[in-house]
């Protein structure tokens, strides 16, 4: 288990993974928002919370089309399939490395351009809290999507459209503790909601993704 | 004798094209008799005028959308657990009028909404509820569409519709802790003393009930137009196979 997270990590941080495609893509969400808005300030610290949940979740969408299709191209999915190793803790791991490369320096880079939205000083801790428990769900959430549509050619569209259906609870319980956050009002109640998003996506949905995968190797 | 011989293409095929012709009449008949009453004979509403009676459509509408959903659900259970063919058929053939249904709701609450509340669209929990229903319905037909091999995607749109429907009833509740709404409460209920008076509940129940035949007539219809497309399909390949 510990070779394949390795793996992964090791690929995305070399070519090809496109580890940093994502963050780029979030820097650049941000940094347009406000010539789209307008650039007062106070228009733009209210909204701040809800616009960086957004495009870390629009960045995370946009990685999950290589998540799974290399290994499917080149047949390392048939042998991983073989292992010994479940493919439930396959693609619980592959969701997992995806997190790693992906959410977590997402995560990281919320507070940095929070301060480019102006984003108010009581909503950064919160900010960053509700990104690290909601984000495991983004990814779990993104593998079944991937998982679906692997053997499909230019199925990144077609994953978009399943996704983020599946993505809205995740992202109103999200934006809203950040929002709470930001106003300095109670957070408990979105922030539980969505630590127990993550917590049942990451045990239930594991198992929705190998049943795909198998249809799809099949 | 059991259910699950209507798993049986031939046997399904024969016996629903029995019933159709009773289906498609009665259907026919209540609905054009509860929608012309509800239209041409009940009274302008106090209030709301005569936009109230835009109901007549809406509320059936709605009801199958979410109903047509729920039958996909138990078509695809009885296809992951069972394997029986024309359950995982019944449930694609659904789908598109589930779609339409959706439409038909969101488009009447949007006419009905713009006089009575100001506003052609409201981020309201049941509005926005039925917008993700319709992106989940958008998703389970295009991932039909975009898979060759028939049983391949039965498999997998039957796991997108078990995993969507809880991701449903998720967003369902998200959706109302984060805005409270303008969407009035249950019209009809049978345990609450406020119910649509009488006047309009009335072909209201007729419009319900002729929706709901119309929509197992149409499921009904569908599922056999697939299994004809699957024959097709299977002797087509049979050919190519012997030249």
């Amino acid at each position: 288990m510990r070779a394949l997270l390795l793996r992964d990590l090791r690929l995305a941080l070399r070519a090809g993974g496109g580890f940093g495609l994502g963050l780029a893509f979030f820097l650049i969400v941000t940094v347009l928002v406000p010539f789209s808005v307008g650039p007062q300030s106070e228009l733009l610290g209210r909204i701040a919370p809800g616009v960086l949940w957004l495009g870390a979740l629009l960045a995370c969408l946009l990685s999950l089309d290589r998540l799974l299709a290399l290994d499917w191209e080149d047949g390392t999915l048939d042998l991983m399939a073989t292992a010994p190793l479940p493919l439930e803790a396959v693609v619980t791991i592959k969701a997992l490395a995806h997190w790693i490369t992906t959410s977590l320096p997402l995560v990281l880079a919320a507070p940095v351009l929070g301060v480019l939205l102006n984003l108010p000083t009581a909503g950064f801790l919160w900010l960053v809290v509700s990104l690290l428990l909601g984000t495991p769900a983004l990814s779990v959430i993104g593998t079944f999507g991937a998982a679906l549509t692997v053997g499909l050619k230019r199925g990144g569209l077609l994953m978009s459209l399943l996704v983020l259906p599946l993505y809205v609870p995740t992202l109103i319980f999200g934006a809203e503790a950040a929002r709470r956050g930001a106003a300095g009002m109670a957070v408990e109640t979105p922030l539980l909601m969505l630590a127990g998003i993550s917590a049942a996506t990451l045990a239930l949905l594991p198992f929705a993704s190998a049943a795909v995968l198998r249809v799809n190797l099949r | 004798m059991s259910i699950w011989e209507y798993a049986n293409p031939k046997k399904f095929l024969t016996t629903s094209e029995r019933v159709m012709p009773a289906l498609w009449v009665s259907a026919a008949v209540l609905c054009t008799v509860g929608l012309i009453w509800g239209f041409f004979f009940t009274p302008d509403d106090y209030r709301q005028g005569s936009t109230v009676k835009i109901i007549f459509l809406h509320v059936p509408a709605a009801l199958i959308a979410i109903n047509a959903w729920f039958m996909m659900l138990v078509a695809s259970l009885i296809w992951v657990v069972r394997r029986h063919h024309v359950s995982a058929l019944a449930a694609k053939a659904a789908a598109p009028i589930g779609v339409v249904m959706t439409l038909i709701a969101l488009i009447t609450g949007a006419l009905w909404g713009q006089p009575m509340w100001g506003t052609w669209w409201e981020w309201d929990p049941r509005l926005t509820s039925f917008l993700v229903l319709f992106l989940f319905y958008l998703g389970y037909i295009a991932l039909w569409e975009a898979i060759e091999d028939p049983d391949t995607a039965a498999d997998l749109t039957s796991i997108l519709c078990l995993v969507g429907s809880v991701f449903a009833v998720l967003s369902r509740y998200a959706v109302n802790f984060w805005n409270q709404g303008l969407h009035q409460g249950a019209s009809l209920s049978l345990d609450k003393e406020e119910n649509v008076a009488d006047a309009f509940s009335n072909p209201l129940y007729v419009c319900m009930v002729g929706f709901g035949l119309l929509f197992l007539a149409l499921v009904l219809y569908r599922t056999g137009t697939e299994i004809r497309a699957r024959r097709m399909r299977a002797l087509m390949l049979r050919e190519r196979m012997q030249a």
